[in-house]
């Protein structure tokens, strides 16, 4: 996107000739650096503690919990879960941790996401680093070339986590058991479980790709009612896809030091029935 | 009804160079900074140069950076600063500037001219036309646009980057591509005029890094991120980056030829 680092004294952006001749790259008053730091710290954690869970290949299952970075289980190395989500389909080659398998798809799906991409171009790549506060690049293509060009294959990511977010789903119905693995048993895993799937799927229904394709594409709402219903359904919940796209980061991630702490044995989980 | 002296650091100048000017000016209960910046004008400043109209935030002609914040002077009230902060007025830094605080804007009309214009549908006369509201209101959203351009001056694609003007249309007028591909009797497409495939290639939508700066000080609070650029870069990938989509589309042509 953006290369290079603008000289000191330099005469471009807000300094370009013609322009009124103002020396600060900008004049705000308010902390505008408060809420990229904040992203940014935020991402970062996220990104350090999915980094150690993915890579450690252990302590990601606690019947009948499993963690949502291992599931599905792609790999013939994955602890045995009954009627768990074991699919062995890259069978015994695979020697590394079976969640880096699967979490290219939600990583992408994050990665490509619209809210996503504003939250790292700020915090991270300062472009810009707030409204009105000139950034310290001196030539910008945006998404125009690639890498970044790749940003349009955000709908594929999204096609992808569908079905991600159907195993986590069918994940989430197994928690009905007990570490025996009998039903009709919960406990506060179970509830912790619930709700994130319910992020999960409302952070991924509520995408800028899915409202698309529900209808967006359309050009006569009128002929296609069905489909404007779903449009407006899922428009409703697009206006909230930045707390859904944290809510759901932080659920998934509290899901899984759930069940680290539980196999760890850290931690008893608590039964309801 | 009471009154105390702000503290105004206003932008004095030209294209040849110029300062930021502190003054002290009486402030009365109720009032914007455009009512503030009339009364230097009146009282200390009878020369200073400030484009406004309506005083109602609707003819989007006030429009300035207060305290480093694009926005518009009518619509800004005193109230939201503290009576002890230095305010500070300057032009829009998007654009070349006249004299103090009126910039040449003329960068925005040359980019609306080169926007092909809303197509007549065939065989429909002028005042026949019919749409259903379903069909029409997601253009209408983006005809609330008073054209202030402030979501101009803010975007950093033109504002931090003067060599992209000649590439990139900014917000407004891809919003306005926006607003006429969704429009429902938009003929273009019959017409042999793709806009979504011009809002790519000669209008710059890849420049856009939807960071949402222009939805943040649209004053019409327009949902133009959301509603106008996001669903125009989902069209280009339906028309340029989907090959699901061109395939669709390959074996229809060839079902139709």
């Amino acid at each position: 996107m953006a290369t290079g680092t603008e000289p000191p004294g330099s005469t471009t952006g807000v300094r370009s000739p013609g322009r009124a001749a103002i020396a600060a790259r900008h004049l705000r008053t308010d902390r505008w650096w408060l809420s990229p730091a904040a992203t940014a710290a935020g991402l970062l954690a996220f990104v350090v503690y999915s980094t150690w869970r993915a890579f450690a290949n252990a302590d990601y299952y606690a019947a009948p919990y499993v963690s949502p970075f291992y599931s599905p289980c792609l790999a013939e190395n994955c602890v045995p879960m009954e009627d768990g989500p074991n699919w062995e389909i890259f069978g015994s080659w695979w020697g590394l941790s079976p969640a880096l398998l699967i979490l290219v798809f939600p990583l992408g799906f994050r990665l490509t996401c619209y809210y996503y991409r504003k939250a790292y171009y700020r915090g991270f790549w300062a472009s810009p680093p707030a409204c009105a506060v000139a950034e310290p690049h001196a030539s910008y293509s945006g998404e125009t070339r690639f890498p970044l060009l790749l940003q349009n294959l955000h709908r594929y990511f999204f096609y992808a986590a569908l079905p991600v977010a159907g195993i986590l789903t069918y994940d989430t119905v197994l928690t009905f058991r007990n570490a025996d693995y009998a039903w009709g048993h919960a406990g506060l895993g179970t509830l912790i479980f619930l709700v994130n799937i319910a992020l999960i799927w409302a952070y991924t229904l509520s995408c800028h790709s899915c409202r698309h394709i529900v209808g967006g594409r359309l050009k006569h709402f009128s002929k296609h009612p069905v489909r404007y219903r779903l449009w407006t359904w899922v428009g409703r919940l697009n206006a909230r896809h930045m707390l859904l796209a944290w809510s759901s980061l932080i659920s998934v991630a509290l899901c899984d030091l759930y069940v680290y702490l539980l196999a760890t044995g850290t931690f008893d989980d608590p039964r309801f029935f | 009804m009471s009154t105390y002296d702000a503290r105004f650091r206003v932008w004095r100048g030209d294209v040849d160079g110029g300062e930021l000017t502190d003054y002290t000016v009486e402030v009365h209960d109720g009032e914007v900074v455009l009512d503030v910046v009339h009364r230097l004008q009146a009282t200390q400043t009878p020369d200073l140069a400030v484009r406004w109209n309506c005083k109602a935030g609707k003819c989007g002609s006030c429009s300035a950076e207060i305290n480093g914040r694009p926005r518009l002077l009518c619509m800004t009230r005193m109230s939201v600063f503290a009576r002890d902060e230095v305010i500070t007025v300057t032009p829009m830094r998007a654009f070349p500037v006249v004299r103090d605080l009126v910039t040449d804007v003329s960068f925005n009309y040359a980019k609306a001219r080169e926007i092909p214009a809303f197509v007549p549908p065939a065989g429909v006369g002028p005042g026949e036309y019919r749409m259903r509201q379903e069909d029409v209101e997601r253009s209408q959203e983006f005809r609330k646009c008073i054209e202030c351009f402030l979501c101009q001056d803010t975007c950093h694609v033109v504002r931090d980057h003067e060599e992209n003007k000649g590439a990139f249309a900014g917000p407004r007028f891809l919003m306005r591509v926006a607003e006429l591909d969704m429009h429902p009797l938009d003929a273009a497409e019959e017409a042999g005029l793709d806009r979504r495939r011009t809002a790519q290639e000669e209008h710059g939508l890849g420049y856009c890094n939807i960071t949402k700066c222009c939805t943040e000080v649209c004053p019409e609070s327009i949902h133009i991120t959301d509603n106008a650029l996001i669903p125009m870069k989902e069209r280009v990938v339906d028309r340029k980056y989907d090959p699901l989509v061109w395939l669709g589309n390959t074996i229809r042509r060839r079902k139709t030829t």
